[in-house]
């Protein structure tokens, strides 16, 4: 039976760092959304569908993947086929969520889940490497999470509605390949993270061939594997990530 | 007259909600854990990393999977410009805008890719 709690969780100062990591990136973020955004706006779809899409289903390469489909008038089943498949890592994501969130009530689960992308799921595992549940957890995650959701949002919907006026041409869908650069880099930690990392971006390049963004999940599996053989073959020394300044 | 109807697409958004939600869930949510080998969790350690790879290195280095053939690339540029910040000043924001300086002139100035 959780007490309740003294104060507000955005007061908590663990809100204030989840948020703090979170706006080192939101400059990508932002640019992706916009991007995102745009691409709905030029789809020709009603704009309150867009909107609504951006809102509820809150998941980019989703819903960049499946925007050309209904545009076509494709099968509804192909195109949360589509989904499913582009989606496949946040199925990996969630099993490493269970640890930290399990103790907390279905409903609160079911409401983190849509708050789960990517970011704050690698950010929030470079914070808390050990799964085990702490009370300063859900503080962050929410810190980062709101941060994450107005960085895309704002700009998705501002590129909704004015799709026509957005120079996408120039190119700056690049910020966002550059927050995820840094944020990767930032968790390259000793040699064995450096060698998994390396061979995540051959598979992925070496599988782009696949459909559905399924190359995203031949690359998890492919650094998984080396990373299990490597820390069997010699056991590594703990070694903490160096922690970016934000 | 378009290919699509606004209700069936409106249903598909619903549905696409319901997917992401399950998938992002989908360990999440039982009430009963589903057990996964030992060395399986701690192997997806690595996970974060390989998602984050994934995702950039095919951005950064290939075109359509294909490897870029020029040096005429500024996404090679930018990005390595953005991996020198990193590496100097441990901040991501400035990996952003530093990346960014390099690439747009590239770009828009040189015409680049």
């Amino acid at each position: 039976m959780p007490a309740a709690p003294a104060r507000p969780v955005w007061r908590h100062p663990e809100y204030a760092r989840g948020a703090r990591d979170m706006l080192g990136t939101s400059l990508g973020i932002a640019a992706w959304g916009l991007i995102t955004g745009v691409a709905m706006g030029n789809s020709g779809l009603p704009l309150p569908l867009m909107v609504m899409m951006s809102l509820l289903v809150y998941a980019g390469s989703a819903q960049l993947a499946t925007l050309p489909l209904l545009v076509s008038g494709a099968p509804v089943l192909v195109v949360w086929a589509t989904a499913l498949c582009v989606n496949l890592r946040f199925l990996i994501f969630s099993a490493q969520w269970r640890p930290y969130f399990a103790h907390l009530g279905r409903q609160k689960r079911l409401a983190l889940s849509y708050f789960m992308a990517d970011l704050n799921y690698v950010l929030f595992m470079r914070r808390f490497p050990e799964p085990k549940p702490a009370p300063e957890q859900l503080p962050y995650l929410l810190g980062g999470a709101t941060t994450n959701w107005l960085s895309w949002q704002v700009p998705s919907l501002l590129g909704i509605v004015f799709a026509d006026s957005v120079p996408a041409h120039w190119g700056i869908g690049f910020a966002g390949t550059l927050a995820l650069l840094g944020v990767g880099l930032s968790l390259v930690s000793d040699r064995f993270t450096a060698v998994a990392g390396a061979v995540a971006g051959c598979a992925a390049v070496a599988a782009y061939a696949l459909p559905l963004k399924l190359n995203i999940l031949v690359a998890i599996a492919a650094a998984v594997a080396i990373g299990v053989l490597m820390d069997h073959a010699a056991p590594r020394k703990p070694a903490r990530p160096v922690a970016p300044r934000e | 007259m378009n290919a699509w109807d606004p209700w069936a697409v409106g249903l598909a958004i619903l549905g696409l909600a319901a997917i992401t939600l399950f998938t992002r869930g989908f360990f999440l949510i039982p009430e009963r854990e589903w057990p996964l080998p030992a060395w399986l969790r701690e192997g997806l350690r690595y996970a974060p990393l390989a998602a984050l790879a994934a995702v950039v290195v095919p951005e950064i280095i290939s075109t359509q999977g294909r490897f870029v053939s020029t040096w005429a690339d500024a996404r090679l540029w930018g990005a390595a410009a953005g991996a020198a910040w990193y590496f100097w000043r441990r901040d991501i924001l400035g990996t952003i805008l530093c990346g960014m300086v390099v690439y747009l002139p590239l770009r828009l100035g040189l015409g680049w890719v």
